[in-house]
């Protein structure tokens, strides 16, 4: 195995007030450490155990909400160890999940409009953009390099939150290839709908139009919350992504931009998606081999 | 029936006992910040607590009605006028067709409720009437109130049926003070304070500042210090930062160890900010009731104290309905 990636060690149990309960599986950010939160999640909630509210898998975290009048605080943290202690002795773990390609405009006007009114005092280099600071902190030749490591490999949805239907991603690489950003040195008070993000390791969309302080590359193309639920991909629910789902980003220019933008104004916009299972132990042990047969199931849709 | 927004006051929106379920996909539970108040406004006109109610915030709305109505002012104190005439808060009052409905000058706390016999009915979105702004989902349209709104008003809940009493007796109104003492369990990441850090956060006075929403109120006062180390990898350069994780409704998180910041019902579901301790659910309501400059202590307290207080309001609450006559 080439991954530097530690092992998942004893999780971290403690207690946000009397409706909440923390579960740290890791410290660090890793590929395995999100597995384990996202097994631990789905088990729980499998359990449609009465008095629990919400399970939320974060990227080496579990937050969990219940209410103390029907589920008792140490009923709670005895079935979560429980889960946990049967997921330590089973090293190969699956995910049935979804690979759905995301178009992205990048180094677009959007962003940069914004980017423009929030340099001095905001961004670590306030003359260059955003794209071309990010290559350089990647020791990468140029914008045109770090877009394409940006795009040639796919991500983990490895957290759904801040704001409605925000994922976090987690580029499925190895660590010493991951793209890593600081966040801007102050956050902005604006950020465009649908922003492709960059802060630390991870990437993001924005699903809405709001305060924010990763790097910004460029725009998706179409949308990821759709409270109407007028597309298809939104008639079972408002919000797009969940925790496991796998992204490859597609670069797309303006004028296929725009094709897609008149295919939403017209209902007819759909994804390109097909379900995969991902499995941690071909993750870790040849990620962009595996990767490649993760991309290859997409030719087919 | 329905009101009509004449003025929508600063920021008035519909909201319930909130929705949730979705938070592992980052969407509030929104609802009341008062929930002890906003429910007993319920309680006076007849309805059970989970209808919809307005919440308006300092500068309440002009509103008039197209039919007849019951409606209940309850929360921080105000001037309640109809037609210009100073009303009481805390009882029920008829409204007749075409009356109109206005607001003086807060005197104390943030936000007060307007409760209506059948409830504020919007269409519910995932279970909840509740607005969500920045989602723009619930409430009316998914904002808060303009002018020119048309607000449906439902039937009458239990056939009309009113408690008997039609006043919330002064014991079971809450108090609006310049001073709070807030009980906090302390946990998450406050293993990463250090110990004047965390002295500070339990000793210091923190006062609100005017940053303070449905979101979350940030504080200042003392700061905190946190422990150096070598920071975890995607945690961000902060000590302050930890891999973005999800955050509790009512934890308090302390970006760079200067303001910290006590997320509420619009809370931002997860980031990458160490959190060193949650208000218990029992003293939320208590947080909506902070007025900018509130002078406020931390107090830590156990999970199992935390219980207690919790059952101690569920038992205020059923007692004030009870004193009401009213149905809980």
């Amino acid at each position: 195995m080439s991954s530097p990636e530690p092992a998942v060690l004893e999780a971290r149990y403690t207690w946000g007030g009397d409706e909440f309960l923390f579960v740290e599986v890791a410290e660090s950010m890793s590929l395995a450490a999100n597995f384990r939160v996202m097994s631990i999640a789905a088990k729980l909630s499998a359990m449609q155990l009465p008095g629990i509210v919400d399970v939320c898998p974060a990227n080496a975290s579990l937050l969990v909400r219940f209410d103390p009048d029907i589920l008792p605080p140490s009923t709670l943290e005895e079935t979560v160890r429980a889960i946990e202690g049967d997921l330590a002795h089973h090293q190969d773990q699956a995910l049935e999940t979804r690979i759905v390609e995301v178009p992205v405009w990048y180094d677009d006007p959007f962003t940069a409009e914004v980017s423009e009114r929030f340099r001095e005092g905001f961004h670590q280099e306030p003359g260059g953009t955003d794209i071309d600071y990010a290559a350089k902190v990647n020791n990468l030749k140029d914008a045109a390099e770090f877009i394409q490591r940006h795009h040639e490999q796919p991500w983990l949805v490895s957290m759904v939150g801040f704001v409605a239907g925000l994922p976090f991603l987690f580029q499925l690489v190895e660590r010493e290839k991951q793209l890593e950003v600081p966040k801007y040195l102050s956050p902005r008070t604006d950020t465009p709908k649908l922003t492709v993000g960059h802060g630390g390791c991870f990437g993001c969309i924005y699903s809405v139009r709001g305060a924010g302080g990763y790097q910004m590359f460029g725009v998706a193309a179409a949308p990821i919350f759709d409270p109407a639920q007028t597309l298809a991909d939104f008639r079972d629910f408002m919000v797009f992504f969940k925790p496991g789902d796998i992204v490859k980003f597609k670069p797309v220019n303006e004028t296929a931009y725009n094709n897609i933008q008149a295919e939403i104004s017209a209902g007819t916009f759909r994804y390109r998606q097909v379900p995969v299972t991902f499995e941690l132990s071909k993750a870790l042990a040849d990620p962009e081999g595996y990767n490649q047969e993760l991309m290859e199931a997409l030719n087919g849709v | 029936m329905a009101f009509d927004i004449k003025n929508p006051g600063l920021a008035t929106t519909v909201q319930d006992q909130g929705r949730t379920g979705h938070y592992n996909v980052g969407i509030p539970q929104s609802g009341s910040m008062d929930q002890y108040s906003a429910e007993l406004g319920n309680a006076l006109v007849g309805n059970t607590a989970k209808e919809a109610v307005l919440e308006c915030t300092y500068l309440g709305p002009v509103v008039t009605t197209d039919k007849d109505a019951l409606i209940a002012v309850t929360g921080a104190p105000v001037e309640v006028k109809i037609n210009g005439e100073s009303r009481a808060q805390w009882t029920r009052l008829q409204l007749r067709a075409g009356d109109e409905l206005s607001f003086g000058v807060i005197r104390g706390g943030t936000r007060y409720y307007i409760a209506v016999q059948g409830g504020v009915d919007v269409p519910e979105v995932l279970g909840s009437r509740s607005t969500y702004s920045l989602g723009a989902i619930g409430g009316f349209q998914g904002r808060k109130l303009e002018a020119g709104d048309h607000v449906p008003v439902g039937a009458a809940v239990n056939t009309g049926a009113l408690p008997d009493a039609d006043t919330v007796p002064e014991e079971f109104r809450p108090v609006f003070a310049k001073e709070q003492a807030v009980r906090i369990v302390l946990g998450l990441y406050d293993h990463r304070l250090t110990d004047e850090g965390l002295d500070n956060l339990l000793n210091g006075e923190w006062k609100v500042t005017p940053v303070a929403d449905r979101m979350g109120l940030r504080y200042s006062g003392p700061g905190v210090k946190w422990k150096e180390r070598e920071q975890p990898f995607g945690a961000g350069s902060d000590p302050s930062n930890i891999v973005d994780a999800g955050y509790a409704v009512g934890s308090i998180q302390i970006p760079g160890g200067t303001q910290p910041i006590i997320l509420h019902r619009d809370a931002v579901s997860g980031g990458g900010y160490a959190m060193v301790g949650t208000v218990i659910s029992a003293d939320m309501d208590l947080l909506a009731r902070a007025a900018p400059g509130t002078s406020t202590r931390f107090v830590a307290v156990s999970l199992d104290e935390a219980l207690v207080a919790r059952a101690e309001l569920a038992d205020l609450r059923r007692k004030a309905w009870a004193a009401l006559g009213a149905d809980s």
